[in-house]
C-alpha cells in the first residue's frame, strides 16, 4: 500500500500554478495511493456486472472489451437522449472558471484535472469529436479529441477522484451539474467492466445480504443486543427493541455502518435510546437493513435494484410510515429517487410524529422522514428532557453533508437540535458551510484505505475550516449526520486537525437525553468518564 | 492476483495480503506472515486470532472493533480490554493485521 505522506510533507505539494503544457497533451499517470483496488470478480458476478476479468491499473493493457470504443460511444449516445440535462451540461460551458477552485480535490491537490471545468472537460472533448459536427470537422481546433485507451484511463483516474458532491454546481452561473457527468462516466467505466472494489463489495453484499456490510441477521441482532449492553452499563436501563415485526407503526432503517462501525455505532445507541425514552412503536427490519445505496455509485440501475427492499419490507411488515437513520448519499436517494424508482405500497400513510402529532408534509408521497427532522420536532414541542451539563465538555461544530444540505436542504434541524443537546456550538466560516459546504473528501464510494492520500487531501479545506474553529474557539466535536462522515472524518481529523472527535447527532442527543428510571449517570455514551460527574469512590 | 509461497505452494492473496480462500490458512501460515512482519506470534496474539476466527464461523464477518475489545477484557483481564493493548499486539490495527493472520478477508469500513 501506498505510504501516506505526512501533512506537512503532502501540503507542500500542492501546486496551483498551471502546467506547461496544453492539458489535452498531458498523459496520465496514475498514482498510488489516488486510487481505489479494482472489484473482485466475485462481486461482480454477484450482481451480474460486465466484462469480468483480472486487471490492474498498473498494468498497461487493461484487456478493454474488444468494441470498447462502439460501446462507449453508444453509452454516450444513449444517455444523451436519456438525460437532456446532460445533453446541455455537454453544451453549454463557456469556461470562465467560476467552478476552478470550489472542487475540493482542487484545492488538495492542485492537479488541473480536477478543476470541475476541466474534469468535464474529459468527456466534452469525446462529445465533441463524435457528437457534434464542429469537433468532427475541426478536431482539437473544436476542443475535440480522438476516444483512446488513454482516455478510459484518464476518466477512470479522475472521475473517482470526484465525490459527486455538486459544490462546483452552486458556483457555475449556467448551473451545469458535474456531478451528473461523474455519474455518467461512472456507469460507462462499469460497463467496460472498470468496477472499483470498494464499490461493488457493498452492492454484492446488499443485494445478497441486505446491507453494505454483509451483516446477516443473526449479526445485525447480536451487534445491537451488543450496544443494549453498553446502554444498560451506562444508563441502568435495559432496552428491548423489537426485530422484523408486523403490526409495528414505523420502520425504522439506517445505514448498516451504525451497526457495526465506530463510531457509528454510538449514533446508534442513541438512536436506541431516545426511540425507547419516547416509547415509539417501531421495528427494525434485518432484510432492508441498509439505508445507504452503493448501488447508486455504479448505474442507476443498480440504485433502483437495491432500493426494492424498502418499500417491499414496509408493505410486508404493514407499517404506516418509515424512519431512517442518519446518513447522507441514502437521503439522496430516498429524497430524489425512491418514490420515482418504486411506488410506496398502499399501506403507507402521511408520516405523523405520534408523539407530538406533526404532519411532515414533505413526506406526503415518499413516506420517508429523517431522524434528525424527526428529533428537533420532539425537541421543539419540548419532548424531551435534556441534561446539556453532560456535554458541557464538548465544543461542537457541524459539518454539513453535501446530500442532506446542498442536496436537500436540511441545515435548520440538526443546528437546532445540536444547540439544544450542547452548550458550546461554534459554526465554521460561511462559505464552508450550509449549501457551500465541504465535502469530506470520501463520499460516493471512495471511503477505502488504499486511497488514503486522495482522501486526506479531497478532505484538507474542510479540515481546514474545523481547524480555524478549532484554533479560535477550542471547537473539539465535529458533529455530522452522515454514516461516511462518521467513517471518514475521524481519519482526517487525526491527520489534519488531531484532538477534534467526530460524533453523530444522535450520540449527542444520548448524552443529554435524561432517562426516565435511569441511573445516575457517571460515563459517556463511548463509556468514558464523564467529565465533573466522575463515579464517586467508595 | 498476487500470492504468496509458502511450503512450496502458491496462495492467493488480494492486493492488501488477505488469503482470498479461507481454506488455504493454516497456523504455520498465520506464523510465516506474521514473521514476514516482524512479529513473532505469542498466546496473547493467538488468542485474539483464535476469537477472530471463531466468530467469523458464527457470522460471516470480522467482530465489531468494541466486541474484540470486550471479549479480550473478559479472557486476558480488565487491564488489556482496551484497543491500546491491542495496538501493542497488533501495530497496524487490530481489525487489519488480525484479521490477516487469521485468514479473514479483509474488514469492510463503515460505508
Amino acid at each position: 500500500m501506498a505510504k501516506l505522506p505526512k501533512p506537512q510533507e503532502l501540503m507542500q505539494t500542492i501546486d496551483f500554478r498551471p502546467p506547461k503544457t496544453d492539458w489535452r497533451n498531458l498523459k496520465v499517470e496514475l498514482r498510488e495511493g489516488m486510487y481505489c483496488h479494482p472489484a473482485k470478480k466475485k462481486d461482480l458476478e454477484a450482481v451480474d456486472y460486465p466484462y469480468i476479468r483480472e486487471w490492474s491499473p498498473k498494468d498497461e493493457d487493461w484487456k478493454l472489451p474488444a468494441d470498447w470504443k462502439e460501446q462507449v460511444l453508444e453509452a454516450i449516445r444513449e444517455r444523451l437522449i436519456r438525460f437532456r440535462s446532460f445533453h446541455v451540461f455537454m453544451d453549454i460551458c463557456v469556461r470562465c472558471g467560476a467552478c476552478a477552485d470550489k472542487c475540493h480535490f482542487f484545492l488538495g491537490s492542485g492537479d488541473p484535472n480536477n478543476m470541475p471545468v476541466l474534469r468535464a472537460e474529459l468527456m466534452r472533448s469525446i462529445y465533441r469529436r463524435y457528437f457534434t459536427p464542429s469537433g468532427k470537422i475541426l478536431g482539437s481546433i473544436a476542443g475535440a479529441r480522438e476516444l483512446t485507451p488513454e482516455i478510459i484511463k484518464e476518466w477512470w483516474y479522475y472521475f473517482y477522484q470526484c465525490t459527486e458532491c455538486r459544490r462546483c454546481s452552486l458556483y457555475c452561473p449556467y448551473g451545469i451539474d458535474t456531478a451528473e457527468v461523474t455519474i455518467i462516466a461512472r456507469e460507462i467505466l462499469n460497463l467496460l467492466g472498470l468496477q472499483l472494489g470498494w464499490i461493488a463489495g457493498p452492492v454484492a453484499n446488499c443485494y445478497w445480504k441486505g446491507n453494505h456490510l454483509g451483516l446477516e441477521p443473526h449479526t445485525i441482532k447480536s451487534n445491537i443486543e451488543f450496544m443494549l449492553d453498553d446502554i444498560e452499563n451506562i444508563t441502568g436501563i435495559r432496552i428491548e427493541p423489537s426485530f422484523n415485526r408486523k403490526g409495528a407503526e414505523i420502520l425504522f432503517i439506517t445505514p448498516s455502518g451504525d451497526l457495526f462501525g465506530v463510531p457509528g455505532v454510538y449514533t446508534c445507541m442513541g438512536y436506541l435510546m431516545l426511540f425507547h425514552e419516547i416509547g415509539l412503536d417501531y421495528t427494525w427490519s434485518t432484510y432492508a437493513s441498509e439505508g445507504g445505496n452503493f448501488g447508486f455509485f455504479t448505474s442507476m440501475e443498480m440504485a433502483k435494484r437495491l432500493t426494492y427492499k424498502i418499500y417491499s419490507e414496509a408493505k410486508r411488515l404493514g407499517v404506516k410510515w418509515i424512519l431512517g437513520g442518519e446518513c447522507g448519499h441514502m437521503w439522496r436517494i430516498w429524497n430524489q429517487y425512491l418514490p420515482t424508482f418504486w411506488e410506496p405500497p398502499d399501506n403507507l400513510q402521511v408520516p405523523v410524529s405520534p408523539i407530538t402529532g406533526t404532519r411532515f408534509e414533505h413526506a406526503r408521497y415518499s413516506k420517508l422522514v429523517h431522524v434528525v427532522e424527526f428529533t428537533a420536532d420532539l425537541i421543539k414541542h419540548g419532548k424531551l428532557n435534556l441534561d446539556t451539563s453532560r456535554t458541557d465538555h464538548l465544543v461542537v461544530t457541524w459539518h454539513d453533508s453535501c446530500n442532506t444540505s446542498r442536496g436537500m436542504g436540511i441545515f435548520e434541524e440538526p443546528r437546532f437540535v445540536i444547540k439544544n443537546v450542547v452548550k458550546n456550538f461554534y459554526e465554521m466560516p460561511d462559505n464552508t458551510i450550509r449549501e457551500r459546504t465541504f465535502c469530506c473528501g470520501s463520499g460516493s464510494g471512495l471511503n477505502a484505505s488504499e486511497n488514503m492520500e486522495l482522501r486526506m487531501r479531497g478532505g484538507f479545506p474542510r479540515a481546514m475550516a474545523v481547524k480555524h474553529v478549532n484554533e479560535k474557539y477550542g471547537v473539539n466535536v465535529l458533529a455530522n449526520m452522515c454514516a461516511i462522515d462518521r467513517a471518514a472524518l475521524q481519519p482526517l481529523m487525526d491527520y489534519w486537525v488531531p484532538g477534534v472527535t467526530v460524533m453523530g447527532v444522535h450520540e449527542l442527543v444520548g448524552n443529554a437525553l435524561v432517562m426516565k428510571g435511569e441511573k445516575e449517570r457517571t460515563l459517556d455514551m463511548r463509556g468514558e468518564p464523564l467529565p465533573g460527574k466522575e463515579a464517586k469512590e467508595e | 492476483m498476487p500470492s504468496i509461497e509458502f511450503q512450496g505452494k502458491q496462495i492467493e492473496v488480494d492486493e492488501d495480503g488477505y488469503l482470498v480462500n479461507l481454506n488455504d490458512w493454516s497456523k504455520e501460515l498465520a506464523e510465516y506472515m506474521a514473521g514476514k512482519d516482524g512479529i513473532t506470534l505469542t498466546d496473547a496474539h493467538w488468542e485474539i486470532i483464535n476469537f477472530l476466527r471463531d466468530y467469523y464461523q458464527k457470522y460471516q464477518i470480522a467482530p465489531m472493533i468494541k466486541i474484540l475489545v470486550k471479549e479480550v477484557g473478559k479472557v486476558m483481564g480488565p487491564d488489556k480490554g482496551n484497543t491500546k493493548y491491542l495496538y501493542q499486539l497488533f501495530p497496524d490495527g487490530p481489525a487489519k493485521q488480525a484479521c490477516r493472520y487469521a485468514g479473514l478477508p479483509k474488514p469492510t469500513g463503515c460505508v
